[in-house]
């Protein structure tokens, strides 16, 4: 393995291995839950990828506002909203996921009309729109202003959601750690579990952003090389002895058959 | 869209911010017209446009009471449960009578090109959006006026605080015009205009349907404190909705 190789699989690592950690504590080192007994466990997991929806939705809405101030606009805030975006989605429908596995053993269903899980839902959908309309063929700039006020305007869901269960009256639990009050109900052990989790799927959110971006640079480099190469190189002549098949453009004269 | 007059044309060497190829590029020189003025233009242009054309009395409109009309099918023919179900389905139809009206608001200024005459004009860009979320927001009310009568034949929908229901809904709407504007902008250009801005804009509305038919609720039910909590949540994603538009429809039209 090279240097830069061994340095660019540091993070990966360090991730995978924060990960495993947090399956040794979420398993076996918590106690289990008083009421909910061991399915109290997916907190660890529904918890962490709950607050890196928030965690990328806020990276999008920063950057696309970067992008939409003049001095600060650079075409890698657009990216890096986009790409963080991506990972938004997949850790906000990972939340609907196992927030809905959760619910199966503790509140007897899998789906509730509940402010909490409606508000998410919506916030899955803003952004799916927000990554259909990145996906709408259009010039670098034109795009990436649209998404940016598109990303702002959806960002407004994330303090709804948040709030929601402060709000109404519903099934979903208050917030345990980040209450008004700011006092967080939770046993200690838990707490230094959860604490870790938030920081293990940190580093995976970082692992995958970085990816994401790196490619996201790389579909744009080539993009522009395309347009460039297309502007700059003029129509191939017909090689000698081709004829070409086919129905010809208005304007070209009719070539000989083609010898069958 | 016939471009609104100017209140002072330029001087003849001011140029254009898209002038010929090889001209220099200089800024216009007159002052942009004020903000309400520009709004007033751009509303006044908007509505005569519908005035003439009627496409939400003839169309929207109709659209929005089949919606209706389909929801207290698919909810419960009896009467006493319609009731219930009467704001959600209100505001369900106004959603989505809401998107079309933007939409149409938005293709008005790509036909022809009429949207270059608006980004080369001096009105204020913040005076646009308020002038078109104005107009149409008169469009919403007069169809939501039309809704809300057959609201109260069809559902037995009783009305016991008027003023609720009518703060509420302008709340309400005030939120729908500022998305339904920003984002009809967003799709205008675009060919896959209607299905994207559907996609685009009734996620972000969800609250402001939410908010509407839990107010409404209060106020058929003579829940007078329930339905003030919900109209200061609606005023607040109004006012949130309505900054957001006036901060980004500049860079909307600057696009070209």
């Amino acid at each position: 393995m090279t240097g830069a190789r061994i340095r660019r699989a540091v993070l990966p690592g360090t991730a995978v291995l924060a990960l495993a950690v947090l399956a040794w504590l979420a398993l076996v080192e918590a106690p289990p839950d008083a009421v909910q007994g061991d399915a109290q466990r997916l907190m660890y997991l529904h918890v962490p990828v709950a607050w890196l929806a928030y965690l990328a939705f806020g990276v999008t809405a920063l950057a696309s506002l970067l992008y939409l101030v003049p001095r600060t606009r650079r075409q890698r805030w657009d990216l890096l909203a986009g790409a963080s975006a991506e990972v938004g989605v997949v850790f906000t429908a990972l939340t609907i996921l196992d927030g809905s596995l959760w619910a199966r053993p503790v509140w007897g269903i899998w789906w509730t009309w509940d402010a909490r899980l409606v508000t998410t839902a919506v916030l899955l959908f803003l952004y799916l729109g927000y990554l259909a309309l990145r996906r709408v063929p259009a010039t670098a700039e034109r795009r990436a202003r649209r998404c940016a006020v598109v990303a702002l305007i959806a960002f407004a869901d994330v303090p709804v959601v948040h709030l929601s269960v402060i709000w109404w009256r519903t099934l979903h639990q208050q917030p345990t750690v980040l209450n008004p009050e700011l006092s967080p109900q939770i046993h200690g052990t838990m707490a230094l579990t959860l604490l870790w989790g938030v920081g293990a799927f940190t580093l995976c959110y970082v692992v995958l952003l970085r990816q994401r971006y790196r490619l996201a640079r790389a579909e744009a480099a080539q993009e522009s090389l395309l347009l460039q190469l297309a502007l700059r190189t003029p129509p191939a002549a017909p090689a000698a002895g081709h004829v070409p098949v086919g129905r010809p453009a208005v304007g070209q004269p009719v070539g000989p058959e083609p010898v069958r | 869209m016939a471009a609104p007059t100017r209140p002072e044309q330029a001087p003849a060497d001011s140029g254009s911010a898209r002038g010929l190829p090889g001209e220099q590029r200089r800024r216009p020189t007159a002052p942009r017209v004020p903000l309400l003025r520009s709004a007033a233009l751009v509303a006044g242009k908007d509505l005569r446009i519908e005035l003439s054309s009627r496409v939400t009395t003839t169309k929207v409109l109709p659209f929005a009471g089949i919606v209706l009309l389909l929801c207290a099918f698919a909810a419960d023919p009896d009467r006493g449960a319609l009731a219930g179900v009467a704001p959600g389905t209100f505001w369900t139809a106004v959603l989505l009578a809401a998107v079309l009206a933007a939409g149409r608001s938005a293709a008005l200024e790509v036909a022809n090109r009429a949207d270059d005459g608006l980004r080369l004009s001096w009105l204020d860009p913040g005076g646009i959006f308020l002038g078109k979320v104005a107009a149409v927001f008169v469009q919403l009310a007069v169809l939501e006026g039309a809704l809300l009568a057959g609201l109260v034949a069809v559902f037995d929908f009783r009305i016991v605080h008027p003023l609720l229901l009518v703060a509420s809904a302008v709340s309400a709407t005030v939120a729908i015009c500022a998305v339904g504007v920003v984002y009809g902008a967003v799709a205008a250009a675009l060919r896959t205009r209607e299905t994207l801005l559907p996609l685009l804009a009734l996620p972000v509305l969800t609250p402001a349907a939410l908010g509407g038919a839990q107010a409404w609720l209060a106020a058929q039910r003579d829940d007078a404190d329930g339905g003030l909590r919900w109209l200061q949540l609606l005023t607040l994603f109004g006012c949130v909705l309505l900054a957001a538009g006036l901060a980004a429809y500049g860079s909307l039209l600057d696009e070209e």
